[in-house]
């Protein structure tokens, strides 16, 4: 066995709010092997971007581990960091604000060289160039300035930067959500190509589970600061075992209106409850169709799922007794726990 | 038709001023309402859809943008240089508004209960009781519990997915014929759209109104729509109802908009199919079809030279000189690589 690109074990970040510590991320674990996308996906508020900086220290952690390969990151001194960055790049959702609009888009893509490495200025002029073509932009395009690309360019300069330092994992935040739809699918190769061709980690962090899936070797479900569900993405999309899992699929609209009502459709009443006050027991109960008294008493413990992967839910151990099967025909017939 | 159709735009053309002098972001829109319908307005970010409708109502024009030609007819009324007095006695009552921020349509110095109020005392004469009444009833209806209590809280007092139910309140609270919704649900969590759109379904069922729904999501229009208009480049590049337009697009748009969705790549069980190059600018529109530099099937000459006229096929419109050569649904499939 090697040894993963990325472990995070029993991961917990907090904020203070006012005068309360809020605990955006709660005890959450997940392994990324090398050349291997773990998707993460939730709504907002679920602590999944928070996860995605704490991993940087751009968010120090209040507790838990996150080893890259064998390097402890949560222990590294502040010195100390500036090597991590070199090992560790993050893309967000808007290239706009990411992008320095003073400097041209080569100065951006040469500064991670010149903070990292020792490179005469003739092999960070190459290394811009070639990086530019690699993201599908041309070598002329250097001169330019953010504000004259599309949002989808942007975007490819912002990944074209973090892939500079060659890193061995790049958290990529909602890469495409701020695209248009044609440009999104352009991104969403180009980081598969890239990913083919660099042997990466990407850490995955999106809403849309259907992007997640198209991605991601492994998927984690975040809820309110918990991973409720992971595992091989492929299960997770066709046969989710936790019930907000199925939700956050069929939530997705399917573009065929003849099956755009299908059956098994579930659609969650009410809001996020405030993190700053997380529901008892089972954090999703508040919003569950299925929820059940044990739900507000007890904590729902990890299962293992058939086809791979946990899940944290009730339904698991009572009312149906799923036992680690996919909630499928639970769901399909509508039994009532 | 023996009716009337409710809105009728017809030829709008609108204009914006720019450095690069009045740019034609609205060219010669015609487009149709009929009562009792969900018609979705689909494009990418500078298609002009937002620009159609909002400059319809005269609600562009106090951006500095100028309708240039055209007209605008509701209920029979000429809309095109009606006086902003005339305006505001139909919106608000007669047409009903929801945006994709509901934060800068809410006034915050006001609860929610005393702006949905207003509406109705203004729009429908209500007295001071029967208007708060209503605004009770109304956040009850779209699902926002304890309404009674929560209907004396400010906007900041409600998440992001219930200010947005706040404003839908507000928008029927007068019972309009017409509901325009320009990318309500885009700002939000899937599982807060779908609820979302779930109530819209409702409402305009139970009320028989019409709504015009501006989106960028096939998804969503495949769920909710009757009737949907494609829009690129300042034009409509085609019109369907529903079934048609994803059984058969009739525009190589229109096909690589759903090839590029993930959700169709992932059943297809391949990449997901991106539309090459950016989206076409204002300012330099290309010569004969506005798609053509993106197009797979362009032929240099027929897509190269005149100005694409609107045709129709069918059941269907497309302004595309190849629909005619394509057989339904060829166009999709050709548009695979």
């Amino acid at each position: 066995m090697t040894i993963p690109a990325l472990r995070v074990e029993n991961l917990q970040v907090e904020y203070t709010v006012g005068k309360r510590q809020l605990r955006a991320v709660s005890g959450v674990s997940f392994e990324i092997g090398a050349g291997e996308t773990l998707g993460l996906v939730g709504e907002s508020g679920s602590g999944k971007s928070t996860t995605g900086l704490a991993l940087l220290r751009l968010i120090d952690p209040a507790g838990g581990r996150i080893y890259l390969l064998d390097t402890d990151v949560t222990t590294l001194k502040r010195r100390d960091l500036r090597n991590l960055r070199k090992r560790m790049q993050i893309v967000f959702q808007d290239p706009y604000s990411s992008l320095n609009p003073s400097m041209t888009i080569g100065q951006l893509l040469e500064e991670p060289l010149i903070i990292h490495t020792d490179h005469p200025t003739s092999e960070r002029r190459a290394q811009v160039a070639s990086a530019l073509q690699s993201v599908g932009l041309t070598p002329a395009h250097a001169a330019r300035y953010p504000h004259e690309f599309s949002g989808g360019q942007r975007q490819r300069v912002a990944i074209a930067r973090a892939m500079m330092v060659r890193p061995e994992l790049v958290v990529l935040d909602e890469p495409v959500s701020a695209l248009d739809v044609s440009t999104q699918s352009q991104i969403l190769n180009l980081l598969r190509q890239i990913q083919k061709d660099s042997g990466t980690a990407f850490l995955f962090v999106a809403h849309d589970l259907a992007v997640i899936r198209l991605m991601s070797r492994n998927v984690a479900v975040m809820y309110l600061g918990e991973i409720v569900e992971q595992g091989p993405a492929a299960r997770i999309y066709d046969q989710p075992a936790h019930p907000y899992t199925a939700a956050l699929i069929s939530a997705v609209p399917v573009p065929d209106p003849a099956r755009a009502h299908m059956v098994g459709e579930i659609i969650l009443r009410g809001d996020l409850p405030s993190p700053l006050d997380p529901p008892s027991g089972c954090r999703f109960r508040t919003r569950c169709p299925f929820a059940m008294p044990i739900c507000t008493e007890q904590v729902p413990p990890p299962t293992n799922i058939a086809g791979g992967g946990v899940t944290a839910c009730h339904l698991h151990q009572h009312g149906p007794r799923l036992d680690g099967q996919p909630l499928g025909d639970f769901l399909r017939l509508g039994v009532a726990p | 038709m023996s009716e009337a159709p409710l809105l009728e735009i017809n030829n709008l053309t609108v204009q914006f001023p720019s450095v690069h002098g009045w740019l034609t972001v609205v060219d010669q829109v015609s487009l149709t309402v009929w009562r009792n319908e969900i018609v979705c307005v689909v494009g990418e970010s500078g298609s002009g859809k937002s620009v159609t409708v909002q400059a319809a109502v005269g609600l562009s024009q106090a951006k500095g943008a100028r309708v240039l030609n055209g007209s605008v007819r509701f209920q029979g009324q000429e809309l095109v240089g009606m006086s902003i007095r005339q305006l505001n006695r139909i919106r608000g009552a007669d047409i009903g508004f929801i945006f994709q921020e509901p934060m800068s349509s809410l006034n915050p110095a006001y609860t929610v209960g005393e702006q949905i109020a207003e509406v109705v005392r203004r729009h429908k004469g209500a007295g001071r009781d029967a208007a708060w009444k209503r605004a009770v009833e109304m956040l009850d209806r779209v699902g926002i519990a304890s309404a009674a209590t929560r209907v004396k809280d400010y906007p900041h007092q409600f998440s992001g997915g219930m200010r947005q139910r706040v404003m839908m309140a507000m928008a029927l609270a007068c019972e309009p014929k017409l509901l325009i919704a320009d990318e309500p649900t885009t700002a939000l969590d899937v599982t807060i759209q779908a609820r979302m759109l779930e109530l819209l379904v409702e409402f305009q069922r139970d009320s028989h109104m019409s709504v015009l729904f501006i989106t960028h999501d096939l998804g969503v229009v495949a769920k909710i729509a009757s009737r949907v208009v494609v829009m690129y480049g300042a034009q409509v590049v085609e019109q369907a109802p529903v079934v048609t337009l994803f059984r058969a697009p009739r525009h190589p748009y229109t096909a690589g908009l759903l090839e590029a969705m993930p959700q169709v790549a992932l059943e297809r069980g391949h990449d997901p199919v991106a539309i090459p190059g950016v989206v076409a600018q204002a300012h330099a529109w290309p010569r004969g079809c506005r798609f053509n530099p993106r197009c797979t099937l362009r032929q240099d000459g027929p897509c190269t030279t005149d100005a694409i006229p609107l045709t129709s096929y069918g059941d269907a419109l497309s302004r595309c000189v190849l629909t005619g050569t394509l057989t339904a649904g060829l166009a999709r499939a050709e548009a695979a690589p």
